[in-house]
């Protein structure tokens, strides 16, 4: 596992110095994390990557995961999915589900820290177990910015009883009477997923799936979900292919609170219809493969319908990979339209978008250069635990400017 | 040369912000100025500097939130052009740069008053928000020039945005940290009034530091 002095020579020493000083204020405060899974998904990657790092820093610190039965992670998927602003149905028998499940874990989980920060909607309602003194912290990874009302509703009750919430991008954020910060999440440049490959592991991977890299290839790499519009994606690859010949890999995982995942990979093989340039690969959760794969691509889609941040757009800028994306969630945070990737609005849009990179492949190679400096500026893993830091640490001042 | 000996050391600080989001949202210009003369001096300071933070290298937005949110939403080129040319560095504080913020919106929709019928699509509001700045020592002190430039090569951007920025606008001194030492702690006249007259707002931080270096190893040679 990397320590904090392996950042160094990609951010500097003088901001890991900075955030050395940062957490020798904190030194004291006992820290617990609460979220729904220990792997798959970027909530459970960040955690991974951000927990060592804040130990190595001297931060008390824990890691609690809620357990749940089927029918639970079920039903917080439909509320996620609700969050999201898709028209779900969530009868009160399953929110009554949602509210036991929560109620058993308060049980089993030692709540015992001074900053107890919460993970996405799964365990919100574990607040009921807030002691007096403690400071709590829901941490929204959602796109709430056009939530299904009752739903929201529903979580509200539990949100207005926390110190304050965390989105990842200004849209998310909603008139709440607590304070609300803004921080966008990263990714690990020294993980298995970010870290430079030599070119023999690249070809192992393609070779593995069976992909001859004879044309440029066109990347989604996404759960298996109808919020990343893998359909669309196919549909867009179909009206490149009338003029430029190209493959298409669309790869990803399940994560193991999205039981829709596999009913969703279905319809992208249906709707692939047997092309031959079209590789569906289901893998399980395999950084090494996924890094391999958006190397070997000359361009990387992300169509997502919804997002929360979109951390497969920041791993592929921050491979200097030319980006077609949707301009939802935090995606425009990371692309600004023509200067670090193309935004589009539609499967039309996306087409037109991935043809342009085609054709100009240094136009391409430019966007793609603009786009690794961005996120090695703003969203690498050293900047999140930096703002993790001051988050802890506002929790216990109300000023604008802080002296510590 | 000599090397003057400091009467007051210089102890280098490093800040580091945090955003809050304040839950406000603007869907047209008369909204927009409206919460301008609203909101708290950290969100104006927030909306005019965020461009420095996060683009340490150049890049083409416009200088400001403001005109970002006018030239690509309100599609209002003209009133954007005049927000992103207001000269910050001519104002010592945020309450004088709000005033100016407001009046630059007032004049164009009194000049333009169709300007008030356009509105943002859900979604692309503009979204207020604040900086919350955690300020604290580094290890880096300076005794005399000589420390102090070795100390500015070494020192992470963030002290350099502290001292040059943040110290004079919002925290009000009128000018900017370095200048204030060389000036009243090593008797660098001419060096101090160099630095002061330097508009930090057209460069890169990284940008800044290279010129910062350059003037005063320039000075310590010719000394």
């Amino acid at each position: 596992m990397a320590n904090l002095n392996d950042y160094q020579n990609i951010v500097g020493s003088a901001i890991i110095e900075d955030i050395k000083l940062l957490a020798e204020r904190l030194k004291g405060k006992r820290i617990l994390m609460i979220n729904s899974t220990a792997v798959g998904g970027g909530v459970a990657e960040i955690l991974n990557r951000m927990l060592p790092l804040l130990k190595e820093l001297e931060i008390d610190i824990r890691w609690e995961v809620i357990k749940g039965g089927e029918q639970f992670f079920d039903i917080t998927k439909k509320i996620h999915n609700a969050l999201h602003g898709k028209d779900v149905e969530i009868g009160s028998q399953e929110l009554e589900v949602y509210l036991e499940t929560n109620k058993a874990n308060i049980q089993d989980i030692d709540f015992s820290a001074d900053v107890v920060f919460i993970h996405d909607p799964q365990p919100a309602a574990l607040i009921e177990a807030r002691g007096d003194v403690q400071r709590w912290i829901w941490r929204c990874h959602i796109d709430l910015s056009q939530p299904q009302k009752d739903v929201w509703n529903f979580l509200k009750k539990f949100i207005l009883k926390y110190d304050a919430t965390v989105f990842s991008a200004p849209s998310f954020s909603q008139k709440l009477p607590l304070r609300q910060f803004l921080i966008p999440p990263s990714i690990d440049p020294l993980s298995e997923k970010n870290k430079p490959l030599p070119q023999e592991v690249i070809d192992k991977v393609l070779e593995k799936y069976q992909i001859p890299d004879d044309k440029p290839i066109i990347t989604q790499i996404s759960r298996f979900d109808r919020l990343k519009d893998p359909v669309g994606v196919i549909q867009a690859y179909k009206m490149v292919k009338r003029y430029n010949d190209c493959r298409l890999v669309l790869a990803g995982g399940t994560a193991s609170d999205d039981p829709e995942g596999q009913i969703v990979y279905e319809e992208v093989k249906a709707a692939a219809d047997s092309d031959p340039d079209i590789h569906i690969i289901l893998m399980p959760h395999n950084d090494l493969e996924v890094n391999a794969l958006q190397r070997a691509s000359a361009i990387i889609v992300q169509k997502s319908i919804r997002e929360g941040f979109g951390l497969t757009v920041t791993e592929a800028l921050w491979k200097a990979k030319p980006v077609v994306a949707c301009a939802v969630g935090g995606i425009p945070l990371q692309i600004k339209h023509k200067y670090s990737g193309l935004l589009c609005h539609s499967i039309e849009g996306a087409a037109f978008a991935i043809k342009q990179l085609l054709n100009n492949p240094e136009y391409a190679q430019t966007l793609g250069r603009n786009g690794r400096e961005h996120v090695k500026n703003n969203f690498l893993l050293t900047r999140h635990l930096r703002d993790y830091l001051l988050l802890f640490l506002s929790l216990f001042y109300d000023r604008d400017v802080i002296y510590l | 040369m000599k090397i003057k000996k400091a009467k007051a050391p210089f102890i280098f600080y490093t800040r580091h912000n945090l955003t809050e989001l304040l839950g406000i949202k603007a869907g047209n210009l008369s909204q927009l100025l409206k919460y301008i003369r609203e909101v708290p001096g950290a969100s104006i300071y927030h909306h005019t500097h965020r461009f420095l933070q996060i683009h340490l290298y150049l890049s083409p937005e416009p200088p400001n939130d403001f005109s970002y949110w006018v030239v690509n939403i309100m599609r209002e080129d003209e009133l954007a052009e005049r927000l992103a040319c207001i000269d910050i560095i001519q104002y010592s504080s945020i309450r004088e740069l709000r005033d100016k913020i407001a009046t630059t919106i007032e004049q164009y929709l009194k000049e333009y008053p169709r300007a008030k019928q356009r509105y943002a699509k859900e979604g692309q509001e503009f979204h207020f928000m604040k900086s919350i700045s955690f300020v604290l020592p580094t290890r880096y002190i300076a005794n005399n020039l000589k420390e102090f430039v070795l100390a500015l090569k070494e020192v992470s951007i963030h002290s350099i945005y502290f001292h040059i920025f943040e110290s004079r606008i919002r925290l009000e001194k009128g000018d900017n940290d370095f200048s204030f030492w060389l000036r009243t702690s090593v008797g660098e006249n001419e060096l101090a009034e160099e630095i002061s007259r330097i508009d930090p707002y057209t460069f890169t931080l990284e940008g800044l530091r290279k010129k910062l270096i350059s003037m005063i190893e320039e000075h310590l040679k010719s000394g």
